[in-house]
């Protein structure tokens, strides 16, 4: 494993590698190709942290945990709630932040915050070639020339190493609820969390779990100061009537485990089967997971992200058919990731374009994604 | 400024070119008549002009595809235009370009209250997409303050942001999908109406390239809720510092307004003498909105005042309801138009980090003071993207220069203190040649190789964003 301590380290490491580099962060995302393992978990540490600019900037192999804690500490978060992929994927090793933006991970407040992608202010990469591009800045608002920090986040790594992020963050939270309703069907639990995400009380998480133990279990989110939460759980489980009987929960550290699993995607921990996560409208959320006769369904980002567990190397997306949106493999065997392809294939203007910026970014096709 | 001479060959075959476009597009959609042309020679940065050699306004996706076709194939370089509100020059034409306006294109084709979405043609203007969704009790966000007239187009392009996007973000964070055309006529969908594009974040580049990589003919939006109530609170303090620390301590709270304002005194001063808003006579004014219920307003407002007051403000208004919070916005609403009326004036757009905001404050000053121009300073405060107004004297020799000097120097310090050249407006023709200062020569070549992918020959709007000794091999 080549584990540079340094920018230029890791720099000079990819302009002298003769064949491909499988780059990882901390190892706990997968599925890692093929190639000589060089990891960016060498280069850590908080550059800066300005509170009341709300920034961030991080090199690339912190772990989150870290970062979660010196937030803390200042009362503030990532807003986007990364997943832990340990669990679901039976990883071990530490996520660091570079993964979380490389391969865009966001949980369940994606749904009102954005995704990781819209909390990034800007980062510095090593292309293919070895160079050191910087991109962006540390202002919360910077148009200036092209967005390639937003293109390398969510690349998994295809464009180049990323080795320092700029994040915003945002205040922490004082207090949080959830409004659950028991027994709904796929279609109606969408129907209530998109009522309930059209409602001005700001639901910064939606989930739906057909297969919870007691019976299909809705669960909506609300955070915020104590009184404003109070106020707007009242005023959600009133619009939401005509959507079934909603109990609030409001033990702020129960509600709050109850979401590290919503993010964690908990209800496949320990399972076997292939893993999907679906991309999808809303409105198309239940009818695909009726055609995708999955084993087990969750749905999360107010139906927006529809988890599928499958029989081993099945093909999800000939059975789902065309949609408004996309099927990612998570988890699968490496010949299964090898045959069906982790992310969907594009349409072919769309994959040469794909081609031609790989091709610009890593001429000689090392930075094996 | 300079842009390249423009290629007499092309200016040769205009007959030609026109022809195949009106064959293609009708003669209504083609405009070549020189008198009418004109109407096109410049955007919203009037100190450049020139006549572009025809107009293309086609009505279709279909239309822009053909027409985009023919000025390849024909090898003429084509600047895309939405309303032509730019700032920074992001439209101006050359001579031997062809204009392609979208401001035919502006049907609503799909709003989804379920799914959250608004699909538009791009031609469309921003404050009409509101228009389209306010009687569902929705809104889309990014409120660039010329939303009455500019397109969500040039929106995209310039990745367009607005007063309230400290807690909303700005056009990237609310674009899910678009229809582009690229330069060899190509069509690609890119996104939809499902949150996260898959592959690569190609929806990331497009927004803000400024018309470089591809035509946006319909795009897929995000629309919000709209919130129960909002209402604003001023703030004035005798010094920059107070005004800083102020905002400085209201984020560190863990409040989180809509939009924090903050304008210095010549504006205040501008503005009250045009708008009779009743702002104090003081160094700095905060407009400071928060929104939600009534209850949660006052909450938020309380925590808010007392930060204030510990600053020692020689005002406090807070506004008890909507009559109130308008005469709160007029002043600052108005700012823009207070200042032409006195003056004439540069507006810059750079981006700083907010805790730099008093040193920047105090330098501006000085520069003003070396230059012998006023500056006024108009700014979102909240993210940190300045406004400051340069005054000079248009009909006064040498004055535009001796302006662009400055405004040069203004943008420089920004960069120096940790921000940027432009944090709304685009980098168009205006900033280009200060693009080095912000970027060294491999950040702009990987930025560059992303034009080379989507528009190989360098023909879609070739003049703008990288200074033109770094794109002139390309641009050849």
């Amino acid at each position: 494993m080549i584990r540079p301590g340094s920018e230029a380290e890791l720099a000079e490491a990819i302009r002298d590698a003769d064949g491909p580099l499988s780059l990882r962060g901390g190892g706990t995302r997968g599925p890692l190709p093929d190639g000589t393992p060089i990891t960016t978990s060498g280069l850590t540490g908080i550059v800066l942290h300005d509170p009341a600019a709300l920034t961030l900037v991080v090199r690339a192999g912190t772990p989150v945990d870290e970062i979660d804690e010196v937030l803390r500490g200042a009362n503030q978060r990532l807003a986007f709630e990364p997943m832990d992929h340990r669990g679901v994927l039976g990883t071990t090793g530490t996520p660091t932040i570079g993964g979380v933006v490389a391969a865009n991970v966001s949980g369940p407040r994606r749904v009102l915050v954005g995704a990781a992608r819209d909390h990034l202010l800007g980062l510095r990469f090593v292309d293919g070639e070895g160079t050191v591009v910087k991109n962006g800045g540390r202002v919360m608002k910077n148009v200036t020339g092209y967005d390639l920090a937003r293109l390398v986040a969510g690349s998994r790594g295809a464009l180049g190493a990323i080795t320092e992020v700029a994040l915003k963050v945002l205040p922490g939270t004082e207090t949080c609820a959830s409004l659950v309703a028991r027994g709904l069907d796929d279609a109606a639990a969408v129907r209530a969390m998109s009522a309930a995400l059209g409602t001005p009380y700001e639901v910064t998480g939606a989930a739906h779990d057909p297969q919870a133990a007691g019976g299909a279990r809705t669960v909506l989110r609300i955070e915020g100061f104590a009184p404003s939460v109070a106020y707007r759980a009242r005023a959600l489980a009133e619009v939401l009537k005509p959507h079934g009987d909603w109990q609030i929960e409001d033990d702020r550290e129960a509600v709050r485990a109850d979401w590290r699993g919503i993010r964690d995607a908990a209800p496949f921990h320990g399972s076997t089967g292939d893993l999907w996560r679906v991309s999808v409208r809303p409105s198309e959320a239940a009818g695909l997971a009726a055609r995708a006769d999955a084993a087990q369904v969750f749905y999360d980002w107010g139906g927006g992200l529809v988890w599928l567990r499958t029989g081993e190397g099945d093909d999800l997306r000939a059975r789902l058919g065309r949609h408004d949106g996309h099927a990612t493999l998570v988890r699968a065997a490496p010949e299964t990731h090898e045959r069906l392809h982790t992310l969907q294939p594009e349409p072919l203007a769309l994959q040469k374009l794909t081609r031609g910026l790989r091709d610009k970014f890593d001429p000689r096709g090392i930075l094996a994604a | 400024m300079q842009m390249p001479s423009p290629d007499a060959r092309i200016m040769a075959r205009k007959a030609q070119v026109v022809a195949r476009l009106e064959q293609a597009l009708g003669a209504r959609g083609v405009i070549h008549d020189p008198a009418e042309t004109r109407a096109y020679e410049c955007d919203a940065l009037t100190a450049y002009r020139c006549p572009p050699l025809c107009v293309v306004l086609p009505g279709s996706t279909e239309e822009v595809s053909a027409a985009l076709r023919i000025c390849h194939e024909e090898g003429v370089p084509v600047v895309p235009r939405g309303s032509g509100t730019s700032l920074a020059g992001g439209a101006l034409p050359t001579a031997d370009s062809v204009i392609l306006g979208v401001s035919r294109m502006n049907r609503v084709l799909e709003t989804d209250t379920m799914d959250r979405i608004i699909k538009v043609q791009t031609g469309r203007t921003n404050l009409s997409v509101t228009g389209a969704v306010e009687e569902l009790g929705f809104f889309y966000a990014p409120d660039p303050s010329s939303q009455l007239a500019c397109a969500i187009a040039g929106n995209i392009a310039m990745n367009s942001g607005g007063a309230h996007c400290l807690k909303y973000g700005v056009t990237t964070n609310n674009l899910l999908g678009v229809t582009m055309v690229q330069m060899d006529g190509t069509v690609v969908e890119i996104g939809g109406a499902h949150m996260d594009a898959g592959g690569l974040d190609l929806l990331g580049v497009i927004c803000g390239s400024e018309g470089q990589l591809g035509v946006v003919t319909e795009a897929t939006l995000r629309i919000l809720p709209k919130p129960e109530g909002a209402l604003p609170v001023m703030l004035g303090y005798d010094s920059a510092e107070a005004a800083g620390a102020c905002v400085a301590d209201i984020i560190e709270a863990g409040v989180l307004p809509v939009a924090i304002e903050y304008m210095d005194r010549p504006c205040i001063r501008a503005c009250e003498a045009f708008a009779k808003a009743g702002y104090p006579d003081c160094e700095a004014l905060l407009i400071v909105e928060v929104e939600g219920s009534a209850e949660e307003i006052n909450h938020q407002l309380e925590t808010i005042l007392k930060i204030a007051r510990d600053h020692d403000p020689v005002e406090i208004r807070a506004a008890q309801d909507a009559d109130e919070a308008a005469r709160i916005w007029l002043g600052r609403k108005s700012a823009f138009g207070a200042m032409g009326q006195i003056n004439d004036y540069m507006c810059l757009d750079g981006t700083i980090p907010v805790s730099a905001l008093p040193e920047v404050l105090r330098r501006i000053g000085e520069l003003s003071d070396q230059y012998g121009l006023g500056v006024a300073n108009v700014f979102h405060a909240g993210d940190g993207n300045m406004h400051p107004l340069i005054l000079f004297d248009a009909n006064k020799d040498g004055d535009l220069e001796k302006c662009e000097e400055m405004g040069a120097d203004i943008l420089r310090l920004c960069v120096e203190v940790g921000g940027c050249l432009t944090g709304e407006h685009g980098v168009g023709v205006e900033k280009r040649d200060l693009m080095s200062v912000q970027f060294d020569p491999v950040d702009l070549e990987a930025q560059m190789k992303v034009k080379d992918v989507f528009d190989p020959k360098w023909l879609l709007n070739p003049a703008k964003v990288f200074p033109l000794a770094a794109s002139e091999s390309r641009r050849a």
